[in-house]
C-alpha cells in the first residue's frame, strides 16, 4: 500500500503551533491524513479543532510547524494559498451563504471567477450538484428563503462546485435545528462514499462511529488520541478520552 | 374550555379554538380617537389647544398664499431653470435633457425598480412643464422628452441592452453633457480647441441647471473616491490607512463653506500651473467632490463594518482574489446596507450645493437673490423674497423627496426575501 500513487498522504501537518497572543491554542499538533481518507475530530469546545482545520486553508495562520497540503506547502506565498485553497472546500457551522445572491449564483460565483468556468457549464454542473443534495427546486431561491438544513445542503454543494480534492467541514451541524441534522449528515455520508476525502469537527458521534476512517481526539490544542472508532468507542486508552465519551454517550 | 391545573393529565377536545372578535371599543375610528386623543383630561386639552391652534395657522398661511405675488417667478423663468445660459442657444440643455430622458428610460425600462421610479417621477415632471404656458419651445423639448423617456422604458423593456452598456452610457453622458452645454471642448492647455456652436463659458451656466450639474458631479464623483477612502482606512498598509484617515477626518473637521473658499482660492497651488486657471465651476466641484467624499467613506465604513467575518471566510475558502472578494461579495452587500445613508448624503450634498451662491455661481439660490434685488419689485409692499424662497424650497423639496422615495422603494426590493 505504502508509496502507491492512490494512498499518498494529502494533508500533511507537523508539530503545528498558534498562539492567540498569550494563548497557545494548539501545542504541536501534528496529523496525516490519506488520500479518500474520512477523518473526524472530536473533543470539548476549546480544545482546537477548528481551529485546527481552519490553519489547512489557512483561515488562521500558525506560527511554526509545517502543512504540505497535496504536495503544496502552507507559506505566506499568495500563490500557494490560493492553490491549497482551490483543493480545498470548506462547509461552516453558520453556512455562510451570500445573502445578496441566489442558491445558483452561490454555487457557480467561485467555479466562473476563479477556475474560470463558462456561466452554462458552471450552471449545469451546479444543477447537478444541487440534484445530489437533494433540492434542486430551489436554485433560484435566496439564502434567507431557505431551512437552516437546506442551506447548509447548498454550501455543500457550493464548496463541490470548486472541484476539490478535500471537504472541510467545522462543525456543520451544531447551528441546526435537531430534525435538520440528518438531512445534512445523509449528504456527508454520500459524499464519504464517494470517495471524497473529509476532515469533519464535529459532535455526532453517530456520523464519527458509521463514517469516519480514523477518529482525533483533541483537548487543550493538543491531539490526544487517535483510532479507528471501533478501538475509540470500545477501548479508548486516554483518561482524557475515557471523560469525554463518558460524558457525551451518557 | 378551562384546564384543570391540577390534572396531570388532560387532552383538549375543542381544539382548534375559533378566533374571536376584540371588544369594539378596541378597535375603528372610535376607539383610536379614544385611545390617542382623548385618553384623560390632560390630553383632551392638548388635543383642542392644537387643533385650534391648526386652525389659525392654516387659514393665515392660505390667506397669503392666495395674495401672494407670484409674477417674479414667472417673469424669471428662465433665468431659475438654465441662469444666463444665451436664449439663442438654449437647444444645448435641450439636447441634455433629451439625452437623460432617453437614458432614464432606458434605464427604467431595463433595470426597473429605482429607475422606474425615478423615471416616473422625471415623466410627472416633464409632463407638467409640457402642459403649462412657459413657452411654446420649452414646452415642445419637455414633450419630446417626455416621447423618449417613453420610447426609451419600452426599448428597454423590449431589447435586452447589455447592462454594461448602458452603465457606460451614463458615466460617458456626464462629459458629455459638459460639452454640449460649453459648445466644444476648450483645453488650451492641453492644446485641444473645438467648437460646434459659439462657446458659452461656465461663469454663464445658472438656476436649476447649474444646481442640478453641482449635485450630480458631485455624487458621481465623490462614489468611487468614497468607496475608495472606506476601503483605504480598513487597509492592512500603514501609509494608505494613516492616508485616509487623515484625509476623511480633516474634511469632516472644516465647514463646506471653507472648502469652497479655499478652492476659489487655494486651487490652482494645490495644481500644475500648466493646468492654467480652473474656472470657478470646477473649483466648486472639487471642493464639494472631495467634501462628500470623506462623508460618504464614513458611510461606506459602517456598511463594511456590518459583514459578518464568516462572509470573508467563506469567500477566502472559494479561493476569491482580494479584489473579486470586495467586487463581488463584500461591497455589494456593504453598500446595500448603507443605501439610506447614503441617499441621506446624496439629499444634503444636492442641498449643500446651495452654498455655492455664496462664492460666485448663479445657481438656483443666487438667481433668486438676483430676482429679489431686481428694479421691477422695488414698489411691492413687503418684497418679493417670501415667494421667491418659497419657491426655490418647493424645488429643492422636489428633488429631495424624489430621491428619498426612490431610495426607500430600493431598499425594499433588495431586502434579499427574507432574513
Amino acid at each position: 500500500m505504502a508509496g502507491h500513487a492512490e494512498d499518498a498522504d494529502i494533508i500533511v501537518a507537523k508539530n503545528v503551533n498558534k498562539w492567540y497572543g498569550e494563548f497557545h491554542a494548539l501545542k504541536n499538533v501534528s496529523l496525516t491524513v490519506k488520500r479518500r481518507e474520512v477523518v473526524v475530530i472530536i473533543g470539548p469546545s476549546g480544545s482546537g479543532k477548528s481551529t485546527f482545520i481552519r490553519t489547512i486553508n489557512r483561515l488562521e495562520e500558525h506560527q511554526s510547524g509545517d502543512i504540505v497540503v497535496d504536495g503544496i506547502p502552507l507559506t505566506r506565498d499568495v500563490r500557494n494559498i490560493e492553490a491549497i485553497r482551490m483543493e480545498t472546500g470548506m462547509v461552516f457551522q453558520q453556512f455562510n451563504l451570500f445573502p445578496h445572491l441566489t442558491v445558483m449564483q452561490n454555487i457557480t460565483l467561485a467555479p466562473i471567477h476563479v477556475r474560470k468556468m463558462k456561466k452554462q457549464e458552471a450552471e449545469a454542473r451546479a444543477m447537478q450538484l444541487l440534484e445530489r443534495v437533494g433540492i434542486p427546486e430551489q436554485a433560484h431561491k435566496y439564502p434567507g428563503q431557505l431551512s437552516g438544513g437546506q442551506q447548509q445542503r447548498v454550501a455543500i454543494a457550493r464548496a463541490l462546485a470548486m472541484q476539490p480534492k478535500i471537504m472541510l467541514f467545522d462543525e456543520p451541524t451544531s447551528a441546526l435545528d435537531p430534525e435538520m441534522i440528518r438531512e445534512v449528515l445523509e449528504v456527508m455520508e454520500e459524499l464519504a462514499e464517494s470517495g471524497m476525502t473529509m476532515v469533519v469537527v464535529t459532535h455526532e458521534m453517530g456520523f464519527a462511529k458509521g463514517v469516519a476512517d480514523r477518529i482525533v481526539f483533541m483537548d487543550s490544542g493538543e491531539i490526544v488520541e487517535i483510532g479507528a472508532p471501533a478501538h475509540f468507542f470500545t477501548n479508548p486508552q486516554h483518561d482524557r478520552t475515557k471523560l469525554f465519551l463518558q460524558q457525551i454517550l451518557k | 374550555m378551562t384546564t384543570d391545573i391540577r390534572s396531570t393529565s388532560w387532552v383538549n377536545t375543542n381544539h382548534p379554538a375559533p378566533a374571536q372578535k376584540p371588544p369594539a371599543t378596541e378597535v375603528g375610528v372610535l376607539g383610536w380617537l379614544r385611545t390617542n386623543l382623548f385618553s384623560g383630561i390632560g390630553n383632551s386639552l392638548l388635543t383642542v389647544v392644537t387643533l385650534v391652534a391648526l386652525y389659525f395657522i392654516v387659514t393665515n398661511v392660505v390667506r397669503w398664499l392666495l395674495g401672494a405675488f407670484w409674477e417674479p417667478i414667472w417673469v424669471n423663468r428662465k433665468l431659475f431653470a438654465v441662469g444666463q445660459y444665451p436664449l439663442e442657444q438654449l437647444w444645448q440643455p435641450a439636447i441634455v435633457l433629451l439625452m437623460v430622458s432617453l437614458l432614464f428610460g432606458l434605464s427604467a425600462g431595463r433595470w426597473g425598480n429605482i429607475m422606474r421610479n425615478l423615471g416616473i417621477g422625471l415623466g410627472a415632471l416633464l409632463l407638467a412643464l409640457a402642459l403649462i404656458p412657459i413657452g411654446l419651445q420649452a414646452q415642445m423639448v419637455m414633450a419630446a422628452s417626455l416621447a423618449l423617456l417613453v420610447i426609451g422604458y419600452f426599448i428597454g423593456v423590449r431589447v435586452a441592452i447589455s447592462s454594461r452598456w448602458l452603465a457606460l452610457a451614463w458615466v460617458l453622458s456626464l462629459p458629455a453633457t459638459f460639452v454640449i452645454l460649453l459648445g466644444g471642448v476648450n483645453l488650451p492647455t492641453l492644446g485641444v480647441t473645438w467648437n460646434f456652436a459659439p462657446l458659452v463659458e461656465s461663469n454663464l451656466w445658472g438656476g436649476l441647471m447649474l444646481t442640478m450639474l453641482l449635485a450630480v458631479v458631485g455624487i458621481a464623483l465623490s462614489f468611487p473616491i468614497g468607496v475608495l477612502l472606506a476601503l483605504g482606512r480598513r487597509s492592512n498598509l500603514p501609509v494608505v490607512k494613516v492616508f485616509c484617515v487623515g484625509y476623511i477626518e480633516l474634511i469632516r473637521g472644516v465647514p463646506l463653506i471653507t472648502l469652497l473658499f479655499m478652492g476659489m482660492t487655494m486651487l490652482p497651488l494645490f495644481l500644475p500651473s500648466t493646468w492654467g486657471n480652473p474656472s470657478q465651476l470646477v473649483r466648486a466641484m472639487t471642493a464639494i467632490t472631495l467634501f462628500s467624499a470623506a462623508y460618504l467613506a464614513e458611510n461606506v465604513r459602517g456598511g463594511l463594518q456590518a459583514i459578518p467575518k464568516g462572509q470573508y471566510e467563506a469567500a477566502d475558502a472559494l479561493g476569491f482574489s482580494g479584489f473579486d472578494k470586495l467586487r463581488f461579495i463584500i461591497l455589494p452587500q456593504a453598500l446595500t446596507k448603507v443605501i439610506p445613508a447614503i441617499v441621506g448624503q446624496f439629499i444634503g450634498l444636492f442641498k449643500d450645493t446651495s452654498l455655492a451662491s455664496l462664492v460666485g455661481l448663479l445657481e438656483l439660490v443666487a438667481v433668486g437673490k438676483a430676482v429679489i434685488q431686481q428694479p421691477a419689485w422695488m414698489g411691492v409692499t413687503g418684497g418679493v423674497a417670501k415667494e421667491v424662497y418659497i419657491f426655490i424650497a418647493l424645488v429643492f423639496f422636489i428633488f429631495s423627496f424624489g430621491m428619498s422615495f426612490a431610495s426607500r422603494k430600493l431598499e425594499s426590493k433588495l431586502g434579499f426575501g427574507k432574513r
